[in-house]
């Protein structure tokens, strides 16, 4: 993933060069060095607060370690935000041991659910497993359409009603499908929502309760598909949706532009909610899992 | 003072402004807050709000600003609608279209979005519905299609041809080279960029690497129906000079509007959007019940009895909640008044109230005094409490209004009323 960080990022990358270069290499720690770093991480959206807090933690190692020299800064930082973001056991997917897994994928609109869903559909069946995708967006116009796309594409089943349909009634169809199709992975798609419109948020509640009629402990992952160009707004959606049910992971997508992210530390302080994976471009292959030090890496250019 | 500024650049920030724009913005500021006359009247925290809002407005464009039209008897003008991925073009061409239709134009959709999976059908479906023609060719080249949809539309008698792209990173520059062949051949009145409300930081580059690239004639800012403060419009409009002309506030084709800039200001600041709110109630209140009104409120002499009207008139507005996230304030206030969710009942119960008022109390609520109150309690089945209660609220309205009052100056020009109560 560091790899894929380097590359979708060159650009930027070069054209701040300079500026990493000066903060970072050729100086000393300074209340101006500091200063900076905050314009960093506000500009790649880590938030006023996180950022302050970031800022604290990383005085306090700097003091402890008696550190002088701003690359050594620079390291102690990437380390303090990849901590923050988590460990490796946060990213692995929960798999039950008897049922299908099944894998519900929300968010507001237009964040890449869909492709998203295609994209994870192929990545297991690289691995061999047999996938289901549920076309759980009954709203949108051509949103199944769409997914039965990637449904072909990717070689997955597919689940669907009719649009206008409800989709608490898909999904419970695809999940019974699951169970009897024997199936190893259920991936439920969604319509895109925003977290303030109560009555979209009790339709994901009824399809989350709905899922758990047919097997007790699914949903095994409740996955927030999260925009990186997405601003502050993001604490809102995480808080919002995780008030109405649990989620238990996020997922990153349009890692591939110029935005960086940051929001998901700011999310990850408030909520916990560790980041699984993250979209790194339109094609099937574009996922990948999460890496807090590449993430970390990126995050400071 | 230094104080205020501090609390402003926050605001800011939180809002999503880019931390350049936010920088500029609080230079700027400073220098004028201290050559600033000093109004008597106004505290210095909110001498410094006013100035803001002012030099909000100023930067997101004091007017509002239209669609360019089509010269008569040339061939049908082009807008291409191009931005990220799931920045809401589909929906937002379709919603442009049934709009250009309602003002007496005819225009033709264009699906040149052939990458996204069913992209074309979502055109084609949002088009059938809106009784909108929808050209297509499949998944062809997307700078064939727009030559051969501008010929359509030529002698199909269109006036306006509406582009729909796919979806691109503004750093990709195989497509971006796409839309300039795309501009090239169809010679657009417009090029407008649509952002998605919930953009943070990052909408600077992506606005000026499309503003670069095209020369962008506006901006759509869409899902202004969420609780984003959108920042973002504020650095996009910053960087690119570009008016924004719409915004989109729904999934529904008919959740789209023109921009109102100082709506936006407030909206940033974190104000409320009390002129959308005003807006919305517009189109169910009896047009001479709300000139009335709109005296009142300018002259502060609001009474009961236009509290009960407003009561009966939000009824018919449908789902308070999005009603009640557009009042000034509410923001502000925290959680505790959000978080009421607002049913009928409490509305019976402050109707009930009202109207066990003589005529007298609900022109003058000073005259209530603790008999008067009984009474109302007892005809309207409700508690003292709950009349004290209704005449506190009823006061701090008549308060905020006149703050919003001082500060919208004479802006409040289409006032409709709608009263925020718990
Ligand atoms: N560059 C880039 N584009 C992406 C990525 N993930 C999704 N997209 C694109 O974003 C657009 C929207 O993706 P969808 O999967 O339709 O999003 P959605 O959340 O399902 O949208 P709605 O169902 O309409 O709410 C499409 O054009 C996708 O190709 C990514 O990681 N990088
Ligand atoms: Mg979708």
């Amino acid at each position: 993933m560091l790899d894929f960080f380097k590359k979708g990022l060159q650009k930027t990358r070069e054209a701040l060069k300079n500026r990493m270069e000066d903060l970072f290499v050729k100086r000393e720690i300074t209340e101006e060095f500091y200063e900076e770093l905050e314009e960093i991480l506000i500009s790649a959206d880590v938030g006023v607060e996180t950022t302050l807090k970031v800022n604290a933690a990383l005085r306090e190692k700097i003091s402890k370690g008696k550190v002088k020299e701003a690359e050594k800064a620079r390291i102690l930082l990437k380390e303090l935000i990849a901590e923050m973001m988590g460990s490796n056991e946060d990213i692995t997917l929960k798999v039950p041991v008897s049922s299908p897994a099944v894998y519900l994928l929300l968010g507001v609109n237009g964040v890449g659910k869909t492709t998203t869903a295609a994209k994870m559909a192929y990545s297991f069946s690289q691995e061999g497993k047999k996938v289901l995708l549920a076309a759980g967006d009954t709203f949108r116009a051509a949103a199944i359409e769409q997914l039965e796309h990637w449904s072909e594409a990717v070689g997955a089943g597919l689940i669907k009603h009719q649009t206008g349909g409800d989709p608490s009634a898909v999904i419970f169809d695809a999940v019974n499908a699951a169970v009897s199709r024997k199936v190893d992975i259920l991936l439920c798609d969604t319509a895109g929502r925003l977290h303030t419109k109560k009555n979209l948020v009790e339709e994901v509640k009824k399809i989350y309760r709905v899922i758990g009629k047919v097997i007790p402990d699914a949903p095994h992952e409740t996955l927030l598909v999260l925009d990186a160009t997405t601003g502050q707004n993001g604490i809102a959606q995480a808080l919002l949706f995780q008030e109405a049910i649990p989620l238990s992971g996020i997922i990153l997508t349009k890692l591939d532009g110029t935005a960086r992210g940051g929001i998901v530390i700011a999310i990850k302080e408030m909520t916990g909610l560790p980041v699984k994976m993250i979209g790194v471009g339109e094609k099937k292959e574009d996922l990948h899992p999460f890496d807090p030090a590449g993430f970390a890496e990126a995050l400071l250019v | 003072m230094d104080l205020a500024l501090r609390e402003v650049r926050l605001a800011l920030l939180e809002a999503d402004v880019n931390y350049k724009v936010v920088k500029e913005f609080v230079t700027s500021l400073k220098e004028r807050a201290i050559g600033a006359e000093v109004l008597q009247s106004l505290t210095p925290g909110q001498q410094v709000v006013k100035i803001v809002h002012e030099e909000l407005v100023k930067l997101m464009g004091e007017t509002q600003s239209k669609i360019v039209s089509p010269e008569r008897g040339r061939s049908p003008g082009a807008i291409m609608l191009v931005g990220l991925q799931g920045s809401g073009k589909t929906t937002t061409a379709a919603k442009l279209s049934v709009y250009l239709k309602k003002n007496g134009s005819n225009p033709l959709l264009v699906a040149g979005d052939v990458y996204r999976p069913a992209a074309i059908d979502q055109l084609k479906i949002l088009g059938k519905e809106a009784g909108i023609p929808v050209f297509s060719m499949g998944k062809d080249d997307p700078v064939k299609i727009a030559r051969q949809a501008l010929r359509e539309a030529d002698q199909k008698g269109n006036d306006y041809l509406l582009i729909d792209t796919a979806g691109r990173l503004h750093i990709d520059e195989e497509l971006m080279g796409e839309l300039e062949r795309i501009k090239e051949n169809v010679d657009p009145l417009e090029i407008l960029l649509v952002v998605d409300a919930m953009t943070g930081q990052d909408a600077v580059n992506v606005a000026r690497s499309f503003h670069e690239r095209l020369q962008l004639t506006g901006i759509i800012l869409t899902k202004l129906d969420g609780d984003t403060r959108g920042g973002a419009a504020l650095s996009v409009r910053q960087v690119t000079g570009c008016p924004v002309k719409f915004a989109a506030f729904g999934e529904k084709i008919e959740a789209f509007e023109p921009f109102f800039p100082e709506r936006m200001a407030s909206r940033i600041l974190g104000m409320g959007d009390v002129l959308s709110l005003i807006e919305k109630a517009q189109e169910v209140v009896d047009q001479e019940k709300s000139r009335e009104l709109e005296k009142k409120l300018r002259s502060q002499s609001l009474t009961l009895e236009d509290f009960l009207d407003q009561l009966q008139q939000v009824k018919k507005m449908g789902p308070l909640e999005n009603i009640l996230e557009m009042i000034p304030g509410i923001n502000t206030m925290g959680k505790g008044l959000k978080n009421l969710s607002l049913d009928e009942k409490q509305l019976d119960r402050v109707e009930a109230i009202i109207k066990s008022m003589t005529r007298d109390e609900r022109q003058q609520p000073e005259i209530i005094n603790s008999s008067r109150k009984r009474r109302i309690a007892l005809g309207s089945g409700t508690s003292v409490q709950d009349i004290n209660r209704l005449l506190k609220q009823f006061d701090q309205m008549k308060k905020m209004f006149k703050q919003l009052g001082a500060l919208e100056k004479g802006r409040l020009r289409k006032q409709k009323g709608l009263f925020p109560f718990k």
